[in-house]
């Protein structure tokens, strides 16, 4: 067992990190925001050709050498690691759909691709990021297993505008078309693996949040000295991390353990954890930076709040709480409990 | 990123599950908590038969007549004997976890022939006077004073929280040697002998009913020069020291049987019905995935360790929320047994007897109090993560 990550691993953390940075640091982030709604800059994705040729969406594709479509044939624990530092940079636009789509669907460089199942009923409108820049629409369904590619243009559908600024969003109005098989492709792994993915986002959006919090506390200045110093702000940041690592770590062990064949009963439940926690990290993370920021954390150009409004709309995609936590309490089976004495023996 | 065994760590986690099934059977149960001379011969006993099949002091240097495991030798042993539902660690806790390790990294070669070999076969039992009643969170507060008299130091003070002390060999103590120096460094760090004139125990009764931890009184007691681990007024780093045998495996064992007991009130649900509140069950779910995440965060942590850094994102941020889970495990307990939450095991159903009423989970939800508090409070580790993890500058110091 070594849990630590190996070099390569973190060169491709470090380098995607220094890219990020970059190319979308607060400035463009700002760019973004004040150019969406704007009606000019819609379908513009940015940043996604120079994702797409650094190879984010094909990380996992297998290695085809001479052939232009070739991946970098790694597995999901770099891709996680990957999508940890694209959350971080809070970069929009549908990162998880179309890294599936890339990996599974043959979807070309530099294209965009979403995914939508089935809503049951009492659970709001079914709801499209970027559906006109999408060139095309997995459709898993999770019940029989299949996986059917749609025309985005199939879709009737308006749009909406979305609460994050950078999420613009489509309603789909009536049914949606049944669209055209996606033979070798498992919907439930699908659906798993959107889930770790979208998990990894709010880990690197969670840990962004910590970051930022603490930054400003350091700096803040009330009643002569940083408001860092006192401990009722020290607790909400501390409590920010603590809901963080743990999340990380699940999110990690869980790639591992999908690259590794753990079980898909197992695997799914991992999973779920790792979706839950790191959705809480980065609610929870998000809300308590924004308190951290006091009045500032309520205004417009803070940024703060596109903190929060991204890990909401994370946290609606694939799994939500409630199904991840129906998962996790299926995971507790009744059987090989082994001895019932001695738990939750204490010492000092 | 690899959280297989590798062939060494399969051949060790092998080992070790035959060994424990071979043995396991003939080990008796647990004594009643009350009796506590026959429980530190159940967990002496256990101490034994580990020396014996050469699996005392697994994460000990080798020098210091352990195993000289690495840190994810030692995760194994402790996941696998938590597993299987093996004896606890018990009255050893102090001498194997603590003591020993303090004499082994700065005792003398004498002081280490003297202590060490009775630890690891499990002779003798140790306990630990460090907390007092005026020094809690705050342990540089602590106020036992030892005036040196010739070979000896004269002792006089009190210590609280001192778990197995009725039972207990050797003590180890902190002192105060140096009235004048600053706190931290006016310390010295001293073997007790229990059974000195002018010890006092007196047992302390905790909120479960039960006597878990005494109080220790010394008036005028004689403790050899000899007996100083250490340099003098150098206590304050020679009991840190001790924290880096840890190595981030500190509560690794209790993770595993959080998720066995986890997977036991899932049961309990399933059988009386609870498990139909879906806002109960998700909460069980919920838990879980904390559990999870915890034990990875071991792993972690332990990898860290291993390569010689320091332990992951910090054994603090492990320890706030593990404690909390564990309390939260014991909530939901009672939110599954409903009334039945509020009767004890009376000796007349047993531990396994009537699904709920009867069962020991009230008596750990009480335990379970204690989580939060001792080893440092959630509010010092939240002290700790904030100051030495992120940062945050010292209150009060702008």
């Amino acid at each position: 067992m070594d849990f630590r990550l190996t070099d390569d691993q973190i060169a491709l953390q470090t380098g995607l990190r220094e890219l990020l940075e970059g190319r979308f640091g607060p400035e463009r982030l700002r760019a973004a925001v004040a150019g969406a709604g704007s009606g000019a800059d819609d379908d513009g994705l940015p940043l996604w050709s120079e994702l797409s040729d650094a190879g984010l969406f094909s990380l996992r594709k297998p290695e085809r050498s001479g052939q232009r479509e070739g991946g970098l044939g790694l597995g999901l624990a770099e891709a996680v690691l990957a999508f940890e530092e694209v959350g971080r940079a809070l970069v929009p636009g549908p990162l998880v759909a179309t890294e599936l789509a890339t990996v599974h669907a043959s979807l070309p460089p530099h294209r965009a691709a979403g995914l939508c199942r089935r809503q049951p009923a009492g659970r709001g409108p079914l709801l499209v990021e970027r559906l006109p820049a999408l060139a095309v629409l997995l459709l898993p369904d999770t019940l029989t297993g299949e996986v059917r590619s749609l025309s985005p243009s199939a879709l009737r559908a308006r749009g909406r505008r979305g609460v994050d600024p950078l999420t613009p969003l489509w309603e789909v109005q009536g049914p949606v078309p049944d669209g055209e098989p996606l033979p070798g492709v498992d919907a439930g792994r699908l659906w798993a693996e959107g889930t770790l993915l979208t998990a990894a986002l709010q880990v690197g959006l969670a840990g962004r949040a910590v970051a930022t919090a603490v930054g400003y506390a350091k700096q803040r200045e009330q009643f002569g000295q940083p408001i860092g110093a006192f401990q009722a702000v020290q607790h909400l940041c501390a409590d920010m991390l603590a809901r963080t690592e743990p999340a990380r770590a699940a999110v990690r062990a869980a790639a591992v353990g999908a690259d590794a064949g753990v079980p898909t009963a197992e695997l799914s439940v991992e999973i779920a954890g790792a979706k839950l926690l790191a959705d809480q990290a980065a609610v929870r993370g998000a809300r308590d930076c924004l308190q951290v920021h006091g009045g500032m954390g309520f205004t417009w150009e803070a940024d703060v709040h596109l903190l929060l409004k991204r890990a909401w709309v994370y946290e609606g995609s694939f799994a939500r709480t409630p199904e991840s936590a129906e998962v996790l309490a299926e995971g507790l089976s009744v059987a090989g409990l082994g001895h019932g004495a001695g738990h939750g023996v204490g010492h000092l | 990123m690899d959280l297989q065994d590798t062939p060494a760590e399969a051949e060790f986690r092998r080992g070790l599950r035959d060994w424990l099934g071979k043995v396991l059977p003939d080990v008796p149960s647990p004594p009643d908590p009350l009796d506590w001379p026959a429980r530190r011969v159940h967990d002496t006993a256990w101490q034994r038969r580990l020396y014996d099949a050469g699996y005392a002091g697994v994460h000990w240097p080798r020098e210091a007549g352990g195993q000289g495991a690495t840190p994810a030798e030692y995760l194994i042993f402790l996941e696998e004997t938590e597993r299987a539902g093996a004896p606890y660690v018990g009255a050893n806790f102090v001498g194997l976890l603590h003591a020993g390790p303090t004499i082994a990294a700065e005792g003398t070669p004498e002081q280490r022939r003297r202590w060490l070999p009775g630890i690891l076969s499990g002779a003798e039992v140790w306990c630990q006077g460090f907390s007092e009643p005026g020094a809690g969170s705050d342990l540089a507060a602590l106020r036992t004073r030892a005036v040196r008299d010739g070979d000896d130091y004269v002792v006089t003070g009190s210590k609280l929280w001192t778990s197995h002390a009725e039972v207990a060999d050797w003590c180890e103590l902190l002192v105060r040697t140096d009235a004048t120096a600053p706190r931290h460094r006016g310390i010295s760090w001293l073997v007790l002998p229990m059974d000195a004139p002018g010890v006092t125990v007196r047992p302390l009764r905790t909120l479960i009913g039960t006597t878990e931890f005494a109080e220790l009184f010394l008036d005028e007691v004689r403790v050899p020069v000899a007996n100083r681990v250490g340099a003098e007024n150098d206590g304050w780093r020679v009991t840190m020291v001790t924290l880096s045998f840890e190595r981030g495996t500190a509560f690794a064992g209790e993770v595993v049987a959080c998720r066995r007991a986890l997977a036991e009130l899932a049961g309990l649900a399933r059988r009386n019905g609870a498990w139909e509140d879906s806002g109960l069950r998700r909460s069980l779910g919920v838990l879980s995935a904390r559990f999870g995440a915890l034990w990875r965060l071991v792993q972690w942590n332990v990898s860290e360790a291993q390569g010689g850094g320091v332990p992951g994102p910090g054994a603090s941020v492990f320890k706030l929320c593990f404690s909390e889970a564990r309390q939260e495990l014991y909530d939901l307990a009672a939110a599954v047994l409903g009334s039945g939450a509020l009767v004890l095991a009376d000796g007349a159903d047993g531990a396994d007897g009537a699904d709920g009423a009867g069962d020991d989970w009230t008596a750990q939800r009480l335990q379970g109090l204690s989580y939060t508090i001792a080893a440092g409070t959630s509010q010092i580790q939240r002290n700790i993560v904030a100051q030495r993890v992120l940062g945050l500058p010292k209150p009060g110091r702008a």
